[in-house]
């Protein structure tokens, strides 16, 4: 088990100030914490429509306190680019642009902004926080909801398997792309200490639990985005290049995933053959993973 | 120095002597003759300027908006599909008041398939909050480009220079191209003061409730009301520094005139023979071009038609089941005039359909027969 790093843990809400308008036990708001107490406060954060659209005001306040440029939903890694060029042809190319961006924005229709700026490298880091499914507009299904959770658009439960997001991204060759958790701050501070050192386009998938749209007490979110890794869905990874798979944490044994299905309301009325199929899913993904990669655990 | 320049081409030169510092472009017929050249400029070192080259014109747009956001002088050039595509970025980035220019090489939208110019594309983005501004030949083109930054910057607010494809974008012509020194006179660095400021962060564009957001909208609309002030301030300093001069509307041969032809664009040069000929007939003719579509230069307009009978409105595109939409912004302006002359709208040159001097001609001698025909009818078009 890991425990928070308590030097990055003190400066956590130097650039997000309490008053937010997040929901109670918001994952995201945690992950920008951690993301930003590593960046640091020359970064200019590029924010497509998400849920941090809304957490992140509203004017004439912000608890934001680094550069945010509000932007369409589908735009986060192409107003990352000329945000960063911009920065360079003013002479401030040394501040970290960040695209920012939920899964809706990033899996489905940012897809291709973030394609094109992954072929060019752009030196930008992309984060996309999943909270699997578009919670900002009230809980619709994206490609990054799990097979039979419901969402207002997949009341009887989604019929197709999350997309691997980091998989895509890792095929454009860029120099890095990780996974990490809220629950894992150790692991994810790393990450983007590692991501900080690297020129070129680094990709960060960071699972955030959401209580709202998980339907579970707003008390269970660390809860919830540590049995996410336990269980082996979320596998914490990082890729170099393209090529380099490093698992850098191992859970072992890994807990049956009906422990982290049966604390969510959103996989609640799942029969115990649907339970089965995931899990079968998650194992041979787990399997496959195992004979690739190389496990690096601190 | 004189040069011989397409149109196009003519764009890229007032894009390298305004210092542009970001271009992020996608090619598309018929502009891309634009961006090749800028991206020549860029990669040879002729210009200091990040040319990103991006997937699509949506993310042009975005990736202009973020430089733009940074403080940077930027630019980019599209044409129909690629305008349209942008569409929901062109009111980002006229309400997040950041000095973009972009070019637009007028072509037709699909569907049916069409390449070739008309003025459907920059017509059907008049409400975005974006400068618009329309040549009529190539000097123009390059001259635009120095001009939309003068005014963009002071009013933060983007703006657009239009020229029909092909007429202008592949046609050479001899333009005086400014000298470095000049044009830097003329257009000093970008210092945008509302730019990113990593010692003072901001949030840009944020979440507006009810309560701030009617108030956001009224400067927005305020500072392209006064951009008809400070586009004539920029282009009388425009005139000392070189001797040229662009107003935003232009009047030729309205001397005694009973009719005026409107339009925008190119076609105006044709206009003008076809003045030119039916002022020999003994026609009273005289020709309105408007330049400064946007902000929609309403009083100076109703002056300039003062006294005549008919404004004779040439569009270069049609709202379906409207009519032409310079037609119909000229009538929306005279309507508070007293002395309203009839003003008769008629569509030609879609899609690439030559607009002659004969058809001109033709038009205004048959005007008496077309007092009734329903508005707008098409001109030359096949029985």
């Amino acid at each position: 088990m890991t425990t928070p790093d308590t030097a990055a843990n003190e400066r956590t809400d130097q650039y997000i100030t309490p008053g937010h308008l997040a929901c109670p036990g918001c994952g995201a708001t945690l992950a920008m914490q951690w993301v930003l107490s590593v960046l640091g406060k020359d970064t200019v954060l590029g924010l497509p429509a998400c849920c941090f659209s809304i957490i992140s005001g509203a004017f004439p306040h912000t608890p934001m306190n680094v550069n945010l440029v509000h932007t369409a939903f589908e735009t986060g890694a192409a107003i990352a680019s000329g945000l960063k060029a911009g920065l360079e042809a003013t002479g401030r190319g040394h501040a970290h642009v960040v695209s920012w961006a939920g899964d809706g924005g990033t899996f489905d229709i940012g897809l291709q902004a973030l394609s094109g700026a992954a072929e060019r490298n752009e030196d930008i880091i992309y984060v996309c926080y999943d909270n699997e499914a578009y919670m900002n507009t009230g809980n619709q299904r994206s490609s990054a909801t799990p097979r039979f959770a419901r969402t207002t658009t997949s009341p009887a439960g989604e019929s197709m398997h999350k997309k691997d997001i980091l998989a895509i991204m890792a095929a454009h060759g860029i120099p890095y792309a990780a996974s990490a958790s809220i629950a894992f701050p150790d692991d994810l501070t790393a990450k983007v200490e590692k991501a900080k050192h690297i020129t070129g386009t680094r990709f960060l998938h960071i699972l955030v639990a959401c209580p709202t749209g998980w339907r579970m007490p707003s008390d269970m979110t660390i809860t919830a985005a540590r049995l996410a890794v336990e269980t082996g869905v979320f596998p914490l990874i990082e890729i170099e290049n393209g090529e380099r798979t490093t698992i850098t944490y191992l859970p072992e044994p890994r807990i049956p995933l009906a422990e982290y299905l049966s604390i969510q309301g959103r996989f609640s009325g799942m029969s115990k053959d649907e339970i089965a199929e995931i899990q079968r899913w998650v194992n041979e993904r787990w399997e496959r993973l195992m004979k690739t990669a190389d496990v690096s655990v601190p | 120095m004189k040069q011989l320049l397409e149109g196009n081409h003519a764009v890229s030169m007032g894009v390298l002597r305004s210092r542009v510092q970001v271009i992020p472009a996608y090619p598309i017929t018929p502009q891309t003759h634009i961006s090749e050249l800028l991206a020549q400029f860029a990669s040879d070192g002729t210009m200091d300027a990040r040319y990103i080259k991006v997937e699509s014109e949506h993310s042009a747009m975005a990736a202009c908006i973020g430089a733009a956001t940074a403080g940077a002088r930027t630019f980019t050039a599209t044409s129909s599909q690629g305008l349209a595509l942008m569409h929901e970025l062109l009111h980002w980035a006229a309400g997040g008041r950041l000095p973009i220019v972009m070019a637009c090489v007028n072509r037709t939208l699909g569907a049916p398939w069409n390449i070739w110019n008309d003025q459907s594309d920059s017509m059907s983005q008049r409400d975005t909050g974006w400068l618009q501004f329309y040549c009529e030949d190539n000097q123009d083109c390059v001259d635009s480009v120095l001009l939309a930054y003068a005014v963009a910057e002071r009013v933060f607010t983007p703006a657009m220079i239009i020229l029909d494809a092909f007429i202008l974008s592949h046609t050479t012509e001899a333009v005086d191209v400014p000298d470095e020194m000049t044009a830097d006179r003329f257009l000093p660095p970008l210092n945008n003061p509302h730019a990113i400021d990593l010692d003072s962060p901001r949030a840009f564009s944020p979440v507006v409730a009810p309560d701030h957001f009617t108030e956001v909208k009224y400067r927005q609309f305020d500072a392209a009301r006064r951009a008809l002030t400070v586009i004539d301030e920029e282009n009388r300093r425009f005139k000392e520094i070189f001797g040229r001069s662009y107003s935003s509307i232009e009047t030729y041969r309205t001397d005694g005139a009973e009719t005026i032809i409107a339009a925008c664009g190119a076609v105006c040069g044709t206009i003008r023979a076809a003045v030119d000929r039916l002022r020999e007939e003994k026609t009273p003719v005289g020709m309105l071009k408007v330049r400064t579509f946007r902000p929609f230069p309403s009083e100076l307009i109703t002056d300039a038609v003062s006294g005549v009978s008919t404004v004779f409105v040439l569009d270069k595109s049609v709202i379906p089941g409207q009519g032409g939409p310079l037609a119909q912004e000229i009538r929306a302006a005279l309507y508070d005039a007293n002395k309203r002359p009839r003003v008769i709208g008629a569509v030609a040159g879609l899609g690439g359909r030559d607009i002659t001097v004969d058809l001109i001609c033709e038009a205004i001698r048959g005007l008496e027969k077309t007092k009734d025909t329903p508005q707008p009818f098409f001109l030359g078009m096949k029985k």
